[in-house]
């Protein structure tokens, strides 16, 4: 217990700082996966073939490869893309991007080709009747789009949705190998240097059953709260 | 892009594709195995035994599979009781603990795929088969099982997937799977986009084909 310590005795004020990293990535690349999808999803249902065509590439290739393959592409090809269009710009030195930033992107667009497939179904199974209604009605685009599509896609979204989040929180233990300071990186300094591995893994499993308990118990509230009836 | 560089690395990732499907059939086999297991015990009346089949899937669902194979792996070799036995020769070896981690995480989500199968099989079939005076032990192996089995085929196809793309993890224990090998090819040339297109071209025709052989499979269940 005494490696739970907080100050310059234990690991407890690192491990509780790579606890919150850990949920800051998460919800970061949750909510680029969240603007990815919004991007995605009408270029999926549009009618279009080009625009089909590259929404379903993106959510094949995201869905059908590793999320580690996708890290190393992101870790290892981030920098080199942005000093590309840096000298473009005439910019030429080196230029080192904060593991947040590529780690939170590259759990953020594999969580977007999820989030991207559960907004297509939710808006698909929308009876069409309802398309027809707000027609008849004569309403506006816009409104109907907000008042009556958003609403009832919510709610066939959410408990999909709740998949994608403990998905992607899982995910981000892979960016540990960016080198960015979150549970399970926290976990293998503290075990390299107490050589207690046992110890230090079990606790930093026992930390993600904690926030996927929390936030299964949160989410299962929202869900509560978006399926009542209108 | 280079192309050379391209065609230089097929034999090298080919080849560890090899790896990467001994692995994950490996799991896959050990997986339905524990999954049937923890999937009979959750579905039985003793409220000890189902709730342990339930922690179990609770905890290998609930936490990320990179931890589980660094418990396995780097976390049991402390044990100094596990290295006087028998055990260890078994879990020494990177290779295994991977398959041991692979096949506890794929057991946990079979079995919740398995027993929500069992869970949704209409009681007028078991029912039919005990008024024909079928033994319990028939019905369960002959009724159950294969009603089950087709039940949760599309739903184990899903998981057969994940579980393809869980496989890379076993490059972070030094195994040279198809990622692994990738992670080399980067991380000497530099070069990712083209060892991504490579070695994700890979995986995307792997997955196309477990996808279709899923699909195949089912047609031809549907139709008994």
């Amino acid at each position: 217990m005494e490696l739970l310590y907080f100050g310059s005795k234990g690991w407890g004020d690192e491990l509780f700082a790579a606890f919150l990293m850990t949920i800051a990535v998460s919800i970061t690349a949750m909510l680029i996966g969240i603007l990815f999808s919004i991007i995605f999803t009408p270029l999926k249902l549009s009618n279009n073939k080009i625009f089909n065509f590259i929404a379903n590439f993106y959510t094949t290739v995201i869905r059908g490869v590793p999320e580690l393959l996708v890290i190393y592409l992101f870790f290892f090809g981030g920098t080199g893309a942005i000093m590309f269009v840096a000298s473009i710009f005439g910019y030429n030195e080196y230029i080192e991007i904060n593991a947040f930033i590529t780690g939170s992107f590259a759990i953020g667009i594999i969580s977007g080709a999820y989030s991207t497939e559960v907004f297509r179904g939710a808006i698909q199974s929308i009876d069409t009747g309802q398309f027809e209604a707000c027609k008849a009605l004569g309403f506006k685009k816009y409104i109907y789009f907000f008042k009556v599509i958003i609403p009832q896609m919510l709610r066939l979204a959410i408990p999909n949705l709740s998949n994608v989040w403990q998905i992607t929180l899982k995910d981000t233990s892979l960016i540990s190998v960016t080198g960015l300071v979150e549970i399970m990186r926290q976990s293998y300094i503290a075990a390299g240097s107490t050589r207690d591995p046992l110890f230090f893994y079990s606790f930093a499993a026992l930390l993600y059953l904690i926030l996927t308990f929390l936030s299964m118990k949160i989410l299962n509230k929202l869900e509560k709260n978006y399926s009542k009836g209108f | 892009m280079d192309l050379d560089l391209m065609i230089n690395s097929l034999p090298k990732l080919l080849s560890a594709t090899l790896t990467t499907l001994k692995l994950l059939s490996l799991s896959l086999i050990f997986g339905l195995i524990i999954g049937l297991f923890f999937a009979i015990m959750r579905l039985s009346k003793n409220k000890f035994i189902s709730n342990f089949s339930y922690g179990f899937s609770y905890i290998f669902r609930g936490t990320p599979l990179l931890v589980q194979i660094f418990i396995i792996y780097f976390g049991l070799g402390q044990i100094e009781y596990l290295r006087s036995t028998i055990l260890w020769t078994i879990l020494k070896e990177p290779y295994w603990c991977a398959i041991i981690a692979f096949s506890l995480n794929t057991g946990a989500y079979t079995s919740e795929i398995l027993r929500s199968a069992f869970q949704t099989i209409k009681p007028g079939l078991i029912e039919a088969g005990k008024s024909l005076g079928i033994s319990s032990k028939i019905i369960f192996y002959k009724i159950q099982i294969p009603v089950a089995i087709k039940q949760s085929l599309p739903a184990y196809g899903n998981e057969i997937i994940l579980m393809l793309k869980g496989t890379s993890l076993a490059s972070t224990v030094t195994l040279m799977d198809l990622t692994g090998v990738a992670k080399y090819i980067i991380s000497t040339t530099f070069k990712p986009v083209e060892v991504f297109i490579v070695a994700g071209g890979i995986y995307l025709f792997l997955t196309f084909l477990i996808h279709n052989l899923i699909k195949f499979t089912e047609k031809k269940m549907s139709t008994n």
